[in-house]
């Protein structure tokens, strides 16, 4: 089977790689630390 | 029958994100772990009801604090959200945003309002990408305050989900938010307005033009797990799909084109040809159910 009919898994166990190692860097913690504080210059006040 | 099941998917899709309501007696927005975990779709994390995280809104504030980040020997350089959505985009590319996106559900609901139909230029569509590059990876990358952080330019100065989901309702539900009406809020309630209006009459006009997130998914609709088909020895161009197609999209064109929501409606409901099918890992379910009956 060629490599073409392989590629969409590849890059899929690519990206879920890249998630892993997100959450070995703890990037999930920068995420719930941003997420639980309302910024409001974000949303247009101030 | 599909098209029904979407629209209860749909729903349920804008109340799981949405499913906070303590914010009525604590005027506070919801603090929960849960908003460790990035949302499929468009939906503002500083809504006081959203339970998850704006990928989109996430990714900014990483990508507007990689050197400081750096400069503390974090790694955080975006693999979470990237990895996230790349995931997600190679498994089903732009179907999150025809099931589970709640702002691209209102769209839908609004565009039933009788009215003329009119359609946007197709150059338009590149508008997605340039949200996508510019204000939400390049722009908070490269302009930095004296601190070293980025603004997160399209939550700042364009997303009209932020307005509808967070501006206007924390408006609302605190009164002392009220002096710090200015420019920027009128400009953003002016976007929200003028799109709100558009989307009376172009089908999904956020979605296809200006969404970072749908050109994120975009990028995988060709390679995905999941792809359209269309076998064109048995379409017959009546072009039925275009007229129920909710992103204004010619299928005959090309099955797996960059603004193709995977909403399944030209299969289900458009085609009676069967020129249009549905594949899975190379497979069409139709033909998977004849092959296990073969053996």
């Amino acid at each position: 089977m060629a490599f073409k009919e392989f590629r969409p898994y590849f890059l899929f166990l690519f990206f879920v790689f890249l998630l892993l190692l997100g959450i070995n860097f703890q990037e999930y913690a920068a995420v719930l630390e941003k997420a639980i504080k309302i910024c409001l210059s974000c949303v247009g006040i101030g | 029958m599909i098209n029904s099941l979407r629209r209860i998917i749909q729903t349920a899709a804008t109340f799981v994100n949405n499913a906070y309501f303590g914010f009525f007696a604590t005027n506070k927005i919801f603090q929960g772990q849960t908003k460790a975990v990035c949302a499929p779709g468009l939906n503002c994390y500083s809504c006081p009801a959203s339970v998850l995280a704006c990928p989109i809104g996430s990714l900014q504030v990483i990508m507007g604090s990689i050197r400081t980040s750096l400069q503390s020997a974090r790694f955080h350089l975006g693999f979470y959200v990237v990895g996230f959505l790349g995931s997600i985009g190679m498994l089903v590319g732009r179907f999150p945003c025809g099931w589970l996106c709640p702002f691209g559900f209102m769209q839908e609901l609004i565009h039933k309002i009788p009215s003329k139909k009119i359609n946007i230029p197709p150059v338009t569509q590149y508008g997605k990408y340039v949200s996508l590059f510019g204000f939400v990876i390049l722009l908070p990358l490269i302009i930095t305050d004296e601190f070293g952080y980025g603004v997160t330019w399209f939550c700042k100065y364009i997303c009209p989900t932020g307005t509808l989901e967070a501006g206007i309702p924390l408006m609302l539900i605190d009164k002392s938010l009220h002096r710090l009406i200015g420019t920027l809020y009128y400009y953003k309630l002016a976007i929200l307005l003028l799109l709100l209006i558009t989307m009376v009459f172009v089908r999904r006009p956020f979605c296809r033009a200006i969404c970072p997130l749908g050109g994120f998914y975009s990028l995988f609709n060709k390679i995905s797990i999941l792809r359209m088909r269309h076998d064109p020895g048995k379409c017959v161009k009546c072009y039925q799909c275009l007229q129920d197609c909710p992103m204004h999209l010619k299928f005959p064109d090309g099955a797996n084109q960059p603004n193709c929501i995977r909403c399944f409606k030209c299969r289900t409901s458009s085609c009676h040809h069967g020129a249009i099918s549905i594949e899975f890992a190379g497979m069409a379910p139709s033909e998977k159910i004849a092959k296990e009956h073969a053996v």
